[in-house]
C-alpha cells in the first residue's frame, strides 16, 4: 500500500522536474511578472486585476533543486519500506538504477537529463560526506596506522595510476585504428584519475557491511589521503598533455607539488579547525549557534584549500580531526547532538544525490564505446589493484605488529571501489585537449558501475563466507578505558626505560604539550582541567542519565545486566574481632546522636551540591534537573514504601536494656548488611576482656555503618543511576537513607552506643 | 681474551633462545642496561628512577615496581627483589616483546601472560585479587597528573569500575554477600575486549646506541 502511493508521488516528481538544473545555475530571471503589466495597464487598456497566476521561472531554481532532494530522499525511504530489498542489496546500487530510471524517463519525455556538473558536485555535494567523515574519523586507530594507510595512498595510487595507464597505452598502440591517437600522456592522465579509490563510494558500501575497524579505517583512510596524489597527478598530466612531454624536472616539481598540496592542505585545514576551537570557546551564551561554527569553519577550510588548488579533502579531514577534542568540550549537549544529525543528514543526501545523478548522467552523458578499451582498462584497474595491495602488504608486514592476513588483503583490494570523483574529474576535460574525453567518459561509468554493482552487492557475502572479523557493537566500559589509558602509560614508560624513542613516546609528549598549552587556550573555564578519564566517566554517567529519563525512570527498569551487585557488595568487611565494644555514657551518647542528625544533613546537601558541581558546564540541561527532582521523589516514595515494611518485619523496639536490644539486632540480619570500611576508627580501644565482647560484631558493624552510608553516599554522588545500577543503588540509597533513620529511631529508643562517623579528626573517646 | 669474549656472546644467545627476542636485541638491550646502571652488574631502583623522562609518567611506581616483582621472573615464589641482573631485566621486557604470528592457542597464552603481568602490577599485596583498595590506587595513580582532581573522585572512578567487574563477572549476588576483589579469570573477562597482545608491544628493533646515548 505505502509502496504503491509511493511510486504514484515518485512518478508525479519526475513528470515536473525540470531539466535545466545541471547548466544553468548562473542568474536567474528577476523579471517579475508584474512588471510588464503594470506597464501595460498604463498604455493599454486595462486588464481585469490577475488573482491567480502563474510565474514559475523566478522560483525555477531553488524548485528545482528542492524536487531532486526530495526524490533522493523519498527513494531512500522507498528503500527501506521493501523488506530484504536493502539486505541483498546495496543502497548505492539502488540509487544508480533510480537514477538510470528516471534519466530514461526524461529522455522518453523529450527533455534533456541534466548531468552531475563537476562545480555542483566539488563545491556543494562532497563537502559534507568528507566533513562528516572527517569529524567522526577515529583517530586512535587512524594514527595507529597511519603508515600502512599513507603507504596505499600514495605508493599504491602510484602504481594504479601508471600500471593502468602505461598498459594501456600499450593496448592502444597495439589496436591500432582508432585508439593509436590517444598518446601516453593522455593514457596516464585517465590512468591517474580511474585509479584512485573513492570515499563516498566506499563509506556507502563499508558502512554497511559493519567490517572490523581496522580493516575499515585501512581503506577508507588510504580513499581519503589519495587525493593529494589525484590532485598533483591530474594537474600534472592535464598541464603538459596538450605540450605533449614531460621532463625530470617536471616529475620533480610534480614530487615538490605533492607535498605541497598534502602538508598545504593539513596546514590550512588545521588553522581552521584552531579557529574553530577558539571560537567555541567563549559561546557560552550564545549556545545555538555553536553548530553554525563548526559548520562554516569547515567549509571555510575546504574552501580556501581549493583557492590554491591545495588538496580540499585533506584539509576538510584536518580541520575536523583537529577541532573536535576541543570544540566537544565546550559545546553544550544539544549542540552535539545538532551537529551530529546536521552532519549525517547532509551526508546522507549528498550521497544520495550523487548516486542518482551519477545515474541519470549515465543515460545523458555522450558515450563513445570501445569494446577493447573498456574492457582493457576494467581488467587492468582489477588487476593492477590487486597486485599493488598484495605487493605493498608483503612490505608493511615487516613493520607492522598485526600483521595483514591474506583474508585483510583480499577485502582491502576488494574494497578499493570507484565513484563519482573520477566521473567528475573525467568530465572537467575538455573535449578540445582530448578528443578522446567521450570515450573516457565511457570507460569510467563502466569501471564505477562494476565496482559498484559487482563488487559493492558480493562484498557482504563474501565478508560473511570468509568469516572477516565485524566490528564489536560493545560499549566502551569504565574498565577497558582505564586499562587503554593505563596501558598507554605502562608502553611509555617502558619505552623510556629502554632509552627508545617510539610511538609512545611522542604521542605522551604531544599528550603532555596539549594538556600544558593548548587545552587551556581553547577550552573553556574548568573542563580545560578535566583528564580523559573524567571527561570519560561524564560521558557515560550522562548517557545512562539519559537512558533513565527516557526509559520513564523509576524502579521497574529492565536492566542490561541482570545482576545484583551493588555497592554494599563491594565495600570491603572489617574483621570482626578487631574491635570491642567500649563503654559509653550517657551524654556521649547524646552528642553522637547529634553529630549523626547534624551529619546525615550535611551529607544531604553535599550530595546536591556536589551534582551541581559536576554539572557545572551546563545549565541548559533541563532533563538533568527534572531527573535529579524525579530520582528524589522516587527516592522519598521507596523510602516510605520501605519504611512501612520495615515496621512490619522489624517493629519498633522498645526502650529495653542495651544487652536485650543487641541481641535483638544481632538476630537480625538484613538490616545490618552493610559492610564497614577500610578506614579504621581511630580512638576504639579495644578491651577484649570486656564482658561486652560478645557483641563485638554488631557494634563494629553498627559504628561503621554510618561511614559506609557516608562512603556510600559520597561514591554515590558521582554516580547517576544507571539501569543496572539504578535499582541497586536504589536498594543501596534506600538501605543508606534507612540505616540513619533507623538507627536515630533506634538511638532515641534503644541506648545502644553508637560510633562515631563522619569526622575521623573528631575524638570519639577521650 | 677469547673466553671472555664469548662469555658473553653464549649467554646472550641463550638469552636470546630463552626470551625470544634476537641476539642483535639482546645486545642492544645489554648496552642499556650498562648504561642504566653505570657499568655495574646489577639495577637497582634508584637507577631506574633516575631516567628523567620516567619520572614524568603517573605510575612510574608501578612500572619500576614490575621490574623487580618476582612473579614476573617465573617463578613460583612471591616478593620482591632488591637489585636484579640483566636476565631478569630482559625478562621483564619481554613481556613486551611483539608475538610472531602463531596459532590462535599460542596467541591465547601470550594473552594470558601478558594480563598477568598486569594483573600482578595491580596486585601489590601479592594475595592474587585486586581488592577496591588496590584498583582505588591504580585509579589515584592514574590521575595523579591532574592536581585539581580529588580523591573522591578517584574513589567514585574505582568504585564504579569495581561494581561494573562485579556485575559482569559474578551478575547475582545478595545483599549480604560480600565481593572480594577482582580474581585474574575476572580480569581476564573484563579485559577480553582490549586486545592486549595486540597492543601491549613496543618495537624493540628501533634501539640504537646512539640513541640511548642522547634520550635518558
Amino acid at each position: 500500500m505505502e509502496l504503491q502511493v509511493f511510486i504514484l508521488v515518485l512518478g508525479l516528481l519526475v513528470g515536473t522536474s525540470s531539466p535545466d538544473m545541471g547548466t544553468n545555475h548562473g542568474k536567474s530571471p528577476d523579471s517579475h511578472d508584474h512588471g510588464p503589466q503594470s506597464q501595460g495597464n498604463h498604455t493599454q487598456s486595462k486588464k481585469p486585476f490577475p488573482v491567480l497566476s502563474l510565474g514559475y521561472d523566478h522560483v525555477k531554481l531553488p524548485f528545482e533543486i528542492s524536487l531532486w532532494v526530495l526524490l533522493a530522499s523519498l527513494m531512500k525511504l522507498g528503500f527501506h519500506l521493501i523488506p530484504r530489498l536493502s539486505s541483498i542489496v546495496p543502497e548505492s546500487c539502488l540509487l544508480i538504477v533510480v537514477g538510470l530510471l528516471v534519466g530514461g524517463l526524461m529522455k522518453l519525455v523529450g527533455e534533456i537529463p541534466p548531468v552531475l556538473e563537476s562545480k555542483i558536485f566539488f563545491l556543494y555535494l562532497l563537502p559534507p560526506i568528507i566533513l562528516d567523515a572527517g569529524y567522526f574519523l577515529p583517530i586512535r586507530q587512524f594514527t595507529e596506522n597511519l603508515g600502512t594507510i599513507l603507504m596505499f595512498a600514495v605508493v599504491g595510487t602510484l602504481w594504479n595510476a601508471f600500471f593502468v595507464g602505461g598498459l594501456l597505452y600499450g593496448v592502444c598502440q597495439l589496436e591500432g585504428h582508432r585508439l593509436v591517437t590517444v598518446d601516453l600522456l593522455s593514457c596516464l592522465l585517465f590512468g591517474s584519475i580511474i585509479s584512485a579509490v573513492d570515499p563516498v563510494a566506499v563509506l556507502a558500501v563499508f558502512e554497511e557491511i559493519h567490517i572490523n575497524e581496522l580493516l575499515h579505517i585501512l581503506v577508507f583512510g588510504e580513499s581519503l589521503l589519495n587525493d593529494a596524489v589525484t590532485v598533483v597527478l591530474y594537474h600534472l598530466f592535464e598541464e603538459y598533455s596538450s605540450v605533449g612531454s614531460i621532463t625530470f624536472m617536471d616529475v620533480f616539481l610534480g614530487i615538490v607539488c605533492f607535498l605541497v598540496v598534502s602538508l598545504g592542505g593539513i596546514v590550512v585545514g588545521a588553522i581552521y579547525g584552531i579557529l574553530a576551537a577558539f571560537t567555541s570557546r567563549f559561546t557560552s551564551h550564545t549556545r545555538v549557534i555553536e553548530p553554525l561554527f563548526v559548520f562554516v569553519y569547515s567549509y571555510m577550510a575546504y574552501l580556501s584549500a581549493e583557492v590554491f588548488h591545495l588538496s580540499g579533502i585533506m584539509a576538510l579531514i584536518a580541520c575536523g580531526a583537529v577541532m573536535r577534542p576541543y570544540v566537544e568540550a565546550n559545546i553544550s549537549h544539544k549542540s552535539h547532538t545538532t551537529i551530529k544529525y546536521f552532519l549525517k543528514m547532509w551526508s546522507s543526501v549528498s550521497d544520495t544525490l550523487i548516486f542518482i545523478f551519477l545515474g541519470v548522467s549515465t543515460v545523458a552523458g555522450p558515450h563513445e564505446w570501445n569494446w577493447i578499451f573498456v574492457m582493457a582498462t576494467l581488467i587492468f584497474c582489477l588487476v593492477a589493484r590487486v597486485l599493488g595491495v598484495v605487493g605493498l602488504t608483503f612490505v608493511i608486514n615487516k613493520f607492522r605488529i598485526v600483521k595483514l592476513t591474506s583474508k585483510d588483503q583480499f577485502i582491502i583490494a576488494y574494497g578499493g571501489l570507484r565513484g563519482a570523483i573520477a566521473f567528475s574529474l573525467v568530465y572537467l576535460l575538455k573535449t578540445e585537449h582530448f578528443p578522446m574525453r567521450n570515450m573516457f567518459l565511457t570507460a569510467i561509468i563502466t569501471v564505477i558501475f562494476f565496482t559498484v554493482f559487482v563488487q559493492g552487492m558480493t562484498i557482504r557475502p563474501l565478508v560473511d563466507l570468509l568469516a572477516v572479523k565485524k566490528k564489536q557493537e560493545t560499549k566502551r566500559s569504565i574498565n577497558e578505558e582505564i586499562h587503554t589509558q593505563f596501558l598507554d602509560h605502562l608502553l611509555t614508560g617502558i619505552e623510556d626505560i629502554c632509552g627508545h624513542y617510539g610511538h609512545h613516546h611522542w604521542k605522551d609528549k604531544l599528550n603532555r604539550f596539549n594538556k600544558k598549552y593548548v587545552k587551556k587556550c581553547l577550552i573553556a573555564g574548568e573542563r580545560s582541567k578535566e583528564p580523559q578519564l573524567i571527561a570519560f566517566y561524564h560521558k557515560m554517567e550522562m548517557k545512562q542519565a539519559i537512558e533513565l529519563v527516557e526509559s520513564g525512570g523509576g524502579a521497574k527498569l529492565p536492566s542490561a545486566l541482570p545482576s545484583t551487585v551493588s555497592m554494599q557488595n563491594i565495600q570491603p568487611k572489617k574483621p570482626p574481632q578487631d574491635r570491642a565494644l567500649p563503654q559509653l555514657s550517657k551524654a556521649r551518647e547524646e552528642e553522637i546522636r547529634k553529630i549523626l542528625r547534624t551529619n546525615l544533613q550535611r551529607t544531604r546537601q553535599r550530595l546536591r551540591s556536589y551534582n551541581r558541581h559536576t554539572l557545572v558546564a551546563d545549565p541548559y540541561e533541563d532533563g538533568w534537573n527534572e531527573l535529579l527532582i524525579k530520582r528524589k521523589k522516587m527516592m522519598e516514595l521507596e523510602k516510605k514504601i520501605s519504611q512501612m515494611n520495615n515496621y512490619l518485619t522489624v517493629p519498633a523496639p522498645p526502650p529495653d536494656s542495651p544487652t536485650i536490644a543487641r541481641a535483638r539486632l544481632a538476630s537480625d540480619p538484613q538490616a545490618w548488611g552493610l559492610k564497614s570500611v577500610t578506614e579504621s576508627i581511630p580512638t576504639i580501644k579495644v578491651d577484649l576482656a570486656s564482658p561486652q565482647s560478645p557483641v563485638v560484631d554488631e557494634f563494629s558493624k553498627k559504628g561503621s555503618q554510618p561511614k559506609a552510608s557516608k562512603e556510600e553516599e559520597g561514591g554515590l554522588t558521582m554516580k547517576v543511576p544507571s539501569p543496572t545500577k539504578q535499582r541497586k543503588d536504589k536498594t543501596a540509597d534506600e538501605d543508606n537513607d534507612k540505616e540513619p533513620q533507623q538507627r536515630l529511631m533506634r538511638c532515641l529508643s534503644d541506648p545502644g552506643p553508637t560510633a562515631e562517623e563522619e569526622d575521623e579528626d573528631e575524638a570519639f573517646l577521650p | 681474551m677469547g673466553a671472555s669474549q664469548s662469555g658473553p656472546v653464549h649467554m646472550f644467545q641463550d638469552l636470546a633462545h630463552k626470551t625470544g627476542f634476537s641476539t642483535e636485541q639482546i645486545k642492544n638491550l645489554h648496552n642499556r642496561f650498562m648504561y642504566l646502571t653505570q657499568d655495574e652488574d646489577t639495577l637497582r631502583r634508584e637507577h631506574l628512577e633516575n631516567i628523567s623522562n620516567l619520572a614524568l609518567n603517573p605510575i612510574r611506581r608501578q612500572i619500576i615496581e614490575a621490574f623487580f616483582d618476582k612473579r614476573n621472573m617465573g617463578e613460583k615464589e612471591r616478593g620482591c627483589l632488591q637489585e636484579i641482573g640483566f636476565e631478569e631485566f630482559v625478562t621483564v621486557l619481554s613481556f613486551f616483546r611483539p608475538p610472531k604470528p602463531r596459532t590462535a592457542d599460542e596467541m591465547k597464552n601470550i594473552k594470558k601472560e601478558k594480563l598477568r603481568f598486569l594483573f600482578n602490577m595491580h596486585d601489590t599485596d601479592n594475595d592474587g585479587i585486586i581488592t577496591l583498595d588496590e584498583y582505588r590506587h591504580v585509579v589515584e595513580e592514574l590521575l595523579s597528573s591532574y592536581e585539581t582532581i580529588g580523591a573522591e573522585t578517584a574513589k567514585a572512578i574505582s568504585d564504579a569500575a569495581m561494581l561494573e567487574v562485579a556485575s559482569v563477572t559474578v551478575g547475582q549476588m545478595g545483599p549480604g554477600e560480600f565481593y572480594e576483589g577482582i580474581t585474574f579469570e575476572q580480569f581476564m573477562q573484563i579485559l577480553k575486549d582490549v586486545e592486549i597482545e595486540t597492543k601491549m608491544n613496543i618495537h624493540f628493533w628501533n634501539l640504537d646506541t646512539r640513541t640511548m646515548q642522547c634520550g635518558k
